[in-house]
């Protein structure tokens, strides 16, 4: 009935689209691609966002692209009520001196910083945009390094010791009646008591930095800088074969390395038609969920400790030494375990995994209670975030924020449930959804998280079949012509990969979605007018990775 | 009675020998002179020995409530750790730091050690170990004490760092209020005991039912809990270390200070810890008199052969494991809940208190 229902509504969706922009080019790929004009874009966008039927209103990926002879941005869109409808809109532009087209950052909040990202990396600048300004990149870079004819002379760009002043001036292009015009705007205020938050600093769980303007001890503006770590990971897999790009995927979002690497096995599969075994799917997700638990213990460790709970934090520490040793006796390695491989999973589980994760639910089950009476229910705890960092629901799907985040928010967000990939289908689980949209939500959605994790693990470790752990493929993985996404629900929400091939051994063009980059983009919204202390706590209420943004 | 009975161990016998020798040999203002720097060399190396004891205790306690070892490697069980922390700490460099201002920066340290050291000599370590016994002894503790925070809004202020000033300024709201609160609840028991000299006060408690904690039940009990809350204020340690703050602040106030300038931070924090249990238990827990319970002679007896300044280290042992208890249980407060507690809670309980303290001495409510 579902499918027949989603069916239909796509169908109008369609109407819709030809009603609004006539010259559309419709296309039934894995995901229906829409094609337009880049003057059209904009009337598409706000037509599918508003549009009543399915209102479109989560921008789930915004990827640039260089097809050679133009540059282009593909939306891939979701709705917030039903994530399992997908769209994506492609658009391009011809002039390559100076590309420019419409943003949209004013329809989804969470284009704002992916628009600069594309800027940075492609040179397309976007119409309207609040803050042209590069993200990830310096300001003073030569060249788009993502654009085919990028010229990676290190000479251009020379490794620079000096240390350069911020300079809080953000350009940006207008459009006004008289045609388009630049100007460049003042980021914070005259007298502003800016304070670096970051890139060093104990709280920012990795090289973040918030420019905080405060007014006493209240945060007043937050403007985000990132790229300290940046690595130009799509960029390097473009010339690397699908198997030697695996690796990448551990180093993203490190917390979850085992999910996002499922991801792009998946996504690879799928476009290649490999099939997999049905012992390596069970592994699969029992070792997703693992890395899971292992994800949400350190995100609740390290909230207690940015609350200043040093204790609580060596308490999940221990917890999580379990899943690393058994993690260490499955793959060799602790946190990034490279354990997925195309075509199924590295090794076969150890002779005792069966008994070490038994024991190790009956252990979390006990800590879970002791995390409850030792942290949960304190007063002191309870103060600093209940009714702290409220995010509403409708700024959580604007700026993309999905995972615990989203679902505490009321957001219901799980993509385990709504795209079920591997055999998350064949598996019973509760969807952890609170709204009450403050940090305590954020922060029990995790604890409740991990005890649904348990009870899909407990569903599936003793009914492991037999067989193969890993399907034969050839050498050489082609991927046949053709745009491929695959999207899974890390430790903090949608990841996505999309992978644009040619048909050759490596990806044309390769892309992440970064669950952590909504993360941190909603922080300026949710931070304004709380303590510079609260700040802090609901960035650990958020747990966004640095890696995962600085791909 | 009780207290005549003699001790083998006390120093008073050793102390007052010292003193006859020492007269008999020279004139009164030499003798004086003598003892003048001997005591202060004693203090002195009581300060560095109890803070390099306490942050040893306090870590490996703090181990064992965090399912840790805590130090294990330099001696047995780590027991020298914070003597080889201490001479690293020394050896150190002091990072010269540009565009601070020099002399307030160098100068604040030396405010918040100096005003932590100043009370050792009020402090009646034990019997016959008081250096200093003021008719005002009381008085003199809550006003040196509360120098430090002239160091800390220095600090914060010379650093030219914003963390630092954003910790020094908490820090300067949350000591001004909390020193409210400790001052008013030890007052509530000078009102009890009728003095202000500790001498005094540790002398009229001499049976258990005479520590000012039982003396004067509940106004007492409620003055000794909110002393105790707004002793572990003062000394900035979680859950009200805001002026450091980790986790926002880097280290606060102290961000700048490196070698043994950072370390005079460290030692008067620990030694803070150390003089607020002190005072808790000379004015509440009977300082350094024994455990003495009416009519249980033996018993007596034997409590009596253990020597006062175990005593009073003991109880002031218990009141500091208390405070790393809480410290490494509780998350932080924000600014704002730590001034509502106070302002809010804190002082309207303690004036109310103090107020139902008096009526029960004028009307000999406590216990006799």
């Amino acid at each position: 009935m579902n499918f027949q229902a989603g069916r239909l509504i796509m169908e109008k969706i369609k109407e819709i689209i030809l009603a609004a922009v006539p010259e559309a080019i419709l296309e039934d790929k894995q995901v229906l691609t829409v094609t337009v004009e880049a003057d059209q874009l904009r009337l598409l966008a706000k037509t599918l966002h508003d549009n009543k039927e399915l209102p479109f209103d989560f921008l789930s990926q915004l990827i640039g692209m260089d097809w050679g002879d133009s540059l282009g941005v593909l939306y891939l869109l979701s709705s917030s009520a039903d994530l399992s409808k997908q769209l994506l809109i492609k658009t391009a532009v011809k002039d390559r001196q100076n590309p420019l087209l419409y943003t949209v950052s004013d329809i989804w909040e969470t284009a704002n910083l992916n628009e600069r990202e594309v800027y940075a990396f492609f040179g397309i600048r976007f119409i309207n945009h609040p803050d042209m300004r590069r993200f990830i990149l310096n300001d003073d870079w030569h060249g788009f390094p993502f654009r085919k004819d990028y010229d990676e002379d290190p000479a251009i760009n020379p490794l620079s010791l000096e240390s350069k002043e911020i300079v809080d001036v953000a350009p940006r292009i207008i459009e006004t009646p008289n045609g388009l015009k630049e100007e460049k705007v003042p980021v914070f205020d005259k007298d502003d008591y800016i304070i670096n938050i970051g890139p060093q600093h104990p709280s920012m769980h990795g090289v973040m930095h918030f420019r905080t303007s405060l007014e006493g001890e209240i945060v007043k503006k937050i403007d985000v800088h990132s790229g300290y770590i940046h690595r130009g990971i799509e960029k390097l897999s473009e010339k690397l074969t699908y198997p030697q790009i695996l690796h990448f995927t551990d180093r993203l979002d490190y917390l979850s390395a085992n999910i996002n690497r499922h991801a792009l096995c998946m996504c690879v599969e799928k476009a290649a038609s490999i099939e997999i075994p049905e012992r390596a799917e069970y592994i699969r997700v029992i070792m997703d969920e693992l890395n899971r638990i292992e994800s949400h213990l350190l995100a609740w460790a390290c909230m207690c400790n940015d609350l200043g709970a040093i204790t609580a934090f060596i308490y999940g520490m221990r917890e999580r030494e379990m899943i690393l040793d058994i993690f260490e006796k499955t793959s060799g390695g602790r946190l990034i375990i490279n354990y997925n491989v195309v075509g199924g999973v590295m090794f076969d589980i150890y002779k005792d995994f069966q008994k070490d994760t038994k024991a190790f639910i009956i252990h979390m089950r006990e800590s879970l209670k002791e995390y409850h009476r030792l942290f949960s229910g304190n007063v002191i705890a309870l103060g600093r975030m209940v009714g702290i960092g409220i995010m509403k629901k409708e700024d959580a799907v604007s700026y993309g924020v999905t995972g615990p985040a989203g679902r505490g928010s009321g957001w219901s967000c799980d993509l385990r449930k709504y795209l079920p990939y591997s055999i998350y289908d064949r598996v019973e689980f509760t969807e952890v959804i609170r709204t009450e949209c403050d940090s305590y939500a954020r922060y029990l959605n995790r604890l409740d998280e991990i005890e649904e994790s348990l009870k899909i693990i407990e569903q599936l470790v003793d009914n492991i079949p037999e067989g193969d752990f890993q399907a034969k493929t050839k050498a050489i993985i082609k991927i046949p012509e053709g745009q491929y996404f695959q999207r899974v629900e890390t430790a903090r929400g949608d990841f996505g990969v999309f992978i644009e091939s040619h048909g050759d051994k490596n990806p044309y063009r390769l892309k992440f979605r970064s669950p952590s980059m909504a993360l941190v983009s909603i922080m300026p919204l949710i931070c304004k007018g709380e303590k510079l202390s609260d700040l802090i706590g609901i960035g650990g209420s958020m747990d966004y990775v640095i890696p995962d943004i600085d791909r | 009675m009780l207290l005549e009975i003699s001790h083998p161990l006390e120093l008073f016998k050793l102390t007052a020998w010292l003193d006859s020798m020492l007269r008999s040999l020279m004139p009164d203002w030499g003798a004086l002179l003598i003892e003048f720097v001997l005591i202060g060399l004693v203090l002195l190396l009581a300060y560095a020995v109890i803070a390099l004891a306490l942050i040893y205790i306090e870590r490996k306690i703090t181990a064992f409530f965090q399912c840790r070892l805590g130090p294990n490697r330099v001696g047995k069980y780590g027991i020298i750790q914070s003597v080889a922390d201490m001479v690293k700490i020394l050896l150190k460099e002091i990072i010269p730091i540009d565009h601070v201002d020099k002399i307030l920066f160098y100068l604040a340290p030396f405010f918040v050690i100096v005003s932590s050291m100043l009370t050792f000599g009020a402090l009646p370590f034990g019997n016959g170990l008081h250096v200093v016994d003021f008719n005002i002894g009381l008085f003199y503790l809550i006003a040196v004490s509360s120098l430090s925070i002239i160091g800390v809004l220095l600090a914060g202020w010379s650093s030219n760092n914003k963390y630092s000033m954003i910790g020094a300024m908490r820090s300067g709201a949350q000591f001004i209020s909390y020193e409210l609160s400790a001052g008013l609840s030890l007052m509530t028991i000078a009102v009890l005991s009728g003095s202000l000299q500790l001498s005094t006060i540790v002398e009229s408690q001499t049976y258990v039912y005479h520590w000012n904690l039982f003396r004067g039940h509940i106004p007492a009990l409620i003055a000794f809990v909110i002393y105790l809350i707004a002793g572990h204020a003062e000394t900035n340690r979680g859950p009200f270390d805001l002026p450091e703050a980790e986790s926002e602040l880097t280290a606060g106030y102290h961000t700048e200070y490196s070698g043994l300038q950072f370390g005079f931070f460290y030692l008067a924090e620990y030694l803070n810890m150390f003089i607020i249990a002190g005072i808790a238990t000379t004015v509440f827990l009977g300082g350094w008199n024994p455990v003495q319970i009416e009519g249980w002679n033996g018993f007596n007896e034997v409590m009596n052969w253990i020597p006062s300044y175990v005593w009073f280290f003991a109880k002031t042992g218990v009141l500091i494991f208390l405070s790393l208890w809480v410290r490494w249980t509780f998350p932080r407060l924000r600014i704002d809940q730590l001034l509502n507690l106070e302002w809010k809670y804190l002082l309207p309980i303690n004036l109310v208190n103090l107020v139902v303290m008096a009526v029960l001495v004028v009307f000999g409510l406590y216990i006799k």
